[in-house]
């Protein structure tokens, strides 16, 4: 026995110092949301940037989903041990409301663009918050089963249409966008869609519609989800983000088409955490990451648009595939004749109140 | 299994084989989901779907990438270090302090048995998710949140309930006396403690200290409230290949621990079978 | 014989009174014993009790209002919330001295969030006060406030704000059972039904794991009784049957369910190639409460065969030949004898069972649906989505006095002491 507790002792010794021991380099902590859309950062922004600057290792986090509740969790303990968040804009805007992330001075810490105009000029509108940088346009869209329709669809409404096409669909275990998609295909103008949410009338009027194909909805809570079930032909129709789409069409190579009609915008860029560790390893990454080329690159591994108006004309082909990626996006011309911006204001005021009546009604 | 005695009845009859079929059927149903992960993992697409190619055992439908992924990934390298570090830690914690207040608590004398008994079980009888709840907030507060130590220290207080539980009841049939006989032959507390209790309580502790292991090695709820990628363990990575992204991968890792643990149980069980026979101890 | 005289005391060989020694070894035992708990005792406390306490307090907390809105909140004292009047001038520049304090300190979004809890619209207005309160610098503050935003000057604004100044509010326990305060006239009004779902949530998670818990004893009886009555060989290998799912990872097994139960799964599949059903007539056996039901009894069943296997054990065969010999009929010999012996183990069993089914989120969240979700997938919801962290920690606390009041009740009947795991 002697010997044992000896050996074990040993192991414990070890073990404690093979995980004290860090590396020498610096780590930068980058959380993102994980999978393909993790993959294309890792090859357009991270690796190209380790191999320029080898004393700098990045790690990625894939826990974007339970950012902003870390967040406020770090900063109670005084410990914030990330470094870059990847968020979606209204996530950013109530992060930097709280004082979690930096206030970024955009045309200082960025790059200009290669096209010579500042990096405010090149974002633009997009800029939605002055914590916010952003990366990438990526809409909430559909994708469908080629093979389990009659006739392909064409409009958004074709999902509320259960004579043609019928079989379960999957939506978003959120009343964001459904509620505008359910008013829109009853009738509702696209432009008074949010003056009518503001109603309890419009609330109702929406979930009625919604209830007409409440039985056959599959709610979905994470991107992957939706492109398994397409894939697996459980759904005929479902909703995710269309880069997702994009790997199952032309990665995965499954029977799926896209439906563009009504697809909604959405931002998506970085923030810096108040209390991260290496702040100027991690402005500099940045500045890098952000980029008129990077991203340009970005776009090489998945078909999400960039935010720069230097970086559309530089978006080439796909890194694996060889196809051109401009069709692709969702803000090219063909994909985006009818489309609904993401309301920033309306969803911060009214999304605990809305997520409330959605999960009474799912409960009905 | 012996033949059936011949004064039986034929109901009698059809009830002992109709009760094997729903024992068989039991074992069926506790098994066959595992089965399926088999095949699943040699899947050539990244889904969890059995593919036609993979149903008409098509070669192409098969292939070994989610096997080659786990090696050489680098978030499952990780992950199995970090759950076996984790794991490791939490159950000798655990072990250690549960089996000395079950011997504290076996003793006739101890005061207030039930209520600390009930305080000590509580990590197991509260649901999950408030534990979990309750140790994000508190352990952010004290910075131990996305530490090694915060999720060891989580997971031994998960564990502790099973090793009391378990020692516990091998403690109610222990007998006293041998602890007077000891001490009435000569021996000290401590050498009567080592040569006398521990021997016959070990199976209880290591019934215990299995149970404790597997409750962290397994527990994912816990460690995505309370650990960061860094401590990312087996079940983190399992979570997130089925949400964030599609990763057969999973099903690789389970199918390995499946053979792992297949290996360990017959391991043990040959090992018992082998101390028998050289006792010369029959079987009960 | 001689007579021993009555009032001579006993003496143990060190002449103390034997009472007196007897009852200091007992407290020598006694200190030892609680010695030797006190390390885990200290530890969980530490490590998980206070943990919880932390969390409780949370579902009451409201100290943020006070802490943000100092001077509001003792201006609006004086104030009669049903006068039908609004606050005076006093209370206005109290607000805008607080708020543009909070905008700097960037706290002005979160009591706006807080309030936005109560009352939807408070949000917004607070978020866009913050913005325009600099613009406000001399007084009168009244007109001025309400000009950059006419919320100010209607009653219920201020009415809601009062009423969630005090420290302490029961406003997430209403929420969680389905109640909301009526600002205006002070009442408590239970919700429409429409929109009520806790009560219906915590009703569901009952319902089912009740249901979960009976499926697994069913089950779960006959083989743990053919294990306990076949040679220790055979049972030994048919025991790895049942932990080798016990140790194969939650989700893994989770993940196997959704493969198997899918409507292009391999359980449909099967049925339709036997003819069972046919290709309109998939069984939609997930994303409802079948799926959670049917995945959980196969995730908890481990939990109830190894405390009934371990109990049925040590229950000597010779009762129920005993019985038998004694002119009982084999049945009315096992329900009579038998059955009624192995009480502890049915109750640590279910009561396990339950306890955990009770607490799950992950398997009702991945193979639910809408239909067969758990309190508990809110309470994870709150906390790391719309992070309501007050109400997520208030329907913690009431499903933990659920889940006590069980186990107290199992104690009453079963007792702590006779739990085993084998």
């Amino acid at each position: 026995m002697n010997n044992f507790m000896r050996n074990m002792t040993a192991t414990a010794v070890i073990a404690m110092f093979g995980f004290a021991g860090q590396a020498m380099s610096t780590e930068l902590v980058v959380v993102s949301w994980g999978g393909a859309y993790t993959a294309s950062q890792q090859n357009a922004y991270h690796a190209p940037y380790m191999k320029k600057n080898p004393g700098i290792k990045i790690i990625n986090d894939d826990s974007a989903g339970s950012a902003v509740a870390k967040l406020r969790a770090m900063k109670q303990a005084g410990n914030t041990t990330w470094d870059l968040v990847d968020a979606v804009a209204s996530d950013a805007m109530m992060l930097c409301d709280e004082g979690l992330i930096d206030e970024i001075d955009h045309d200082s810490a960025l790059a200009a663009g290669a096209d010579g105009s500042s990096a405010t000029e090149d974002f633009g509108d997009f800029i939605v918050s002055p914590c916010f940088i952003p990366q990438i346009v990526y809409s909430t869209t559909f994708g469908y089963r080629k093979d389990k329709v009659s006739k392909p669809m064409t409009s958004v409404c074709d999902v509320f249409d259960l004579k043609t096409f019928p079989g379960k669909r999957s939506l978003e275990k959120k009343p964001i966008n459904n509620m505008e998609w359910a008013l829109i295909c009853d009738g509702v103008s696209p432009s008074k869609v949010y003056d009518v949410l503001e109603t309890d009338a419009g609330v109702s009027q929406a979930f009625a519609k919604l209830d007409t194909i409440k039985s056959k909805v599959v709610w979905w809570t994470a991107g992957a989800q939706t492109p398994q079930l397409l894939a697996d032909g459980e759904v005929v129709v479902g909703s995710t983000y269309n880069g997702r789409l994009f790997a199952l069409i032309e990665e995965q190579k499954q029977p799926v088409a896209m439906l563009w009609d009504w697809q909604v915008f959405d931002l998506d860029g970085w923030v810096v955490p108040t209390g991260g560790k290496n702040k100027a390893e991690t402005m500099k990454y940045l500045k890098f990451a952000t980029d008129t080329q990077r991203l340009a690159d970005q776009a090489k591994f998945i078909s999400y648009g960039p935010t720069r108006a230097s970086s559309a004309p530089l978006v080439g082909k796909h890194a694996k595939l060889g196809i051109a990626m401009a069709p692709h996006m969702p803000t090219d011309p063909n994909n985006a004749k009818t489309t609904l911006l993401f309301n920033y204001e309306f969803w911060a005021d009214n999304r605990d109140d809305l997520d409330a009546k959605f999960n009474a009604w799912l409960l009905k | 299994m012996n033949s059936l005695p011949p004064y039986l009845s034929i109901p009698e009859r059809i009830w002992h084989y109709t009760f094997w079929i729903i024992c068989g059927a039991v074992l069926f149903f506790l098994i066959f989901p595992l089965l399926v992960i088999v095949p699943l993992s040699f899947n050539e697409v990244p889904f969890f779907t059995f593919t036609k190619k993979m149903l008409a055992f098509d070669p192409d439908g098969y292939s070994l990438q989610w096997y080659n992924d786990f090696f050489t990934s680098l978030n499952w390298q990780g992950a199995v270090r970090n759950s076996v570090f984790i794991a490791f830690f939490a159950t000798i914690i655990s072990t250690f302090l549960g089996t000395l207040a079950s011997l504290g608590l076996s003793r006739p004398q101890m005061p207030y048995r039930t209520l600390i008994m009930s305080l000590l079980i509580s990590p197991m009888i509260v649901p999950l998710i408030i534990s979990a709840a309750g140790m994000f907030f508190f352990y952010s507060r004290i910075g131990l949140q996305g530490t090694h130590l915060g999720v060891i220290l989580a997971h031994a207080a998960l564990g502790t309930p099973f090793v009391v539980i378990t020692v516990t009841a091998t403690l109610t049939g222990f007998d006293n006396n041998l602890i007077r006989a000891s001490q009435s032959l000569g021996a000290t507390p401590t050498t009567t403690f080592f040569k006398v209790i521990v021997p016959l309580i070990t199976p209880g502790v290591i019934s215990g200290a299995l149970f404790a292991f597997v409750t962290s090695f397994d527990e994912v709820v816990v460690v995505l409230f309370v650990g960061s990628y860094k401590q990312r363990t087996i079940p983190w990575q399992m979570f997130s290949g089925i949400r964030e992204q599609i990763s057969p991968t999973i099903l690789a890792a389970a199918t390995l621990l499946i053979l792992l643990t297949i290996a360990m149980l017959t391991t043990l069980e040959l090992l018992r079978r082998r101390t028998e026979r050289l006792r010369g101890v029959t079987p009960s | 014989m001689e007579k021993i005289k009555e009032n001579i005391p006993l003496v143990t060989a060190d002449g103390t009174p034997l009472k007196i020694s007897l009852a200091r070894a007992q407290r020598r035992s006694k200190i030892v014993a609680f010695m030797m708990v006190f390390p885990l005792l200290l530890f969980i406390t530490i490590a998980f009790i206070g943990p919880i306490a932390d969390m409780l307090m949370l579902s009451i907390d409201n100290t943020i209002v006070k802490e943000i809105l100092p001077k509001s909140t003792e201006a609006l004292q004086s104030w009669d919330e049903y006068s039908g009047e609004l606050p005076d001038e006093a209370v206005f520049a109290a607000i805008v001295a607080d708020i543009k304090k909070a905008k700097a300190t960037k706290q002005h979004t979160k009591i706006g969030s807080r309030f936005n809890y109560e009352s939807s619209g408070f949000s917004s207005l607070f978020r866009k006060t913050g913005r325009n309160v600099k613009k406000i610098k001399t007084p009168p503050y009244k007109e001025a406030l309400i000009k950059s935003d006419k919320r100010w000057g209607e009653i219920y604004t201020w009415q809601v704000i009062k009423q969630n100044s005090s420290s302490y509010t029961d406003g997430y326990y209403l929420a969680a059972s389905d109640y909301k305060r009526e600002f205006s006239s002070g009442n408590i009004k239970s919700l429409e039904s429409k929109d009520s779902i806790y009560l219906k949530l915590f009703f569901r998670t009952i319902v089912l794991s009740s249901l979960i818990t009976f499926l697994t004893f069913v089950i779960g009886f006959p083989l743990s009784y053919m294990l306990s009555q076949v040679s220790t060989r055979i049972s030994n290998i048919l025991i790895i049957f049942v932990l080798l799912p016990f140790w194969t990872s939650l989700l893994v097994r989770t993940t196997s369910w959704i493969a198997l139960l899918q409507q292009e799964g391999v359980i449909n599949d099967f049925l339709i190639l036997v003819g069972f059903i046919n290709e309109e007539g998939r069984l939609a056996m997930i994303h409802n409460a079948t799926g959670t039901v049917v995945a959980m009894t196969h995730i908890l069943l481990p939990f109830m065969i190894l405390p009934l296997f371990s109990v049925m054990k040590t229950i000597p065969k010779s009762y129920v030949r005993a019985a038998v010999s004694l002119g009982a009929h084999p049945w009315k010999a096992f329900w009579k004898v038998y059955f009624p012996n192995t009480g502890p183990g049915i109750g640590a069993g279910s009561i396990l069972v339950f306890i955990l089914a009770i607490g799950y989120y992950i398997t009702p969240a991945l193979v639910g649906g809408s239909s067969g979700t758990f309190i508990s997938n809110r309470i994870a919801y709150h906390i790391s989505s719309s992070l309501n962290w007050g109400l997520g920690a208030a329907l913690g606390v009431i499903l933990l006095g659920i889940v006590l009041a069980l186990f107290m009740l199992y104690d009453r009947i079963v007792g702590i002491d006779n739990m085993k795991l084998g």
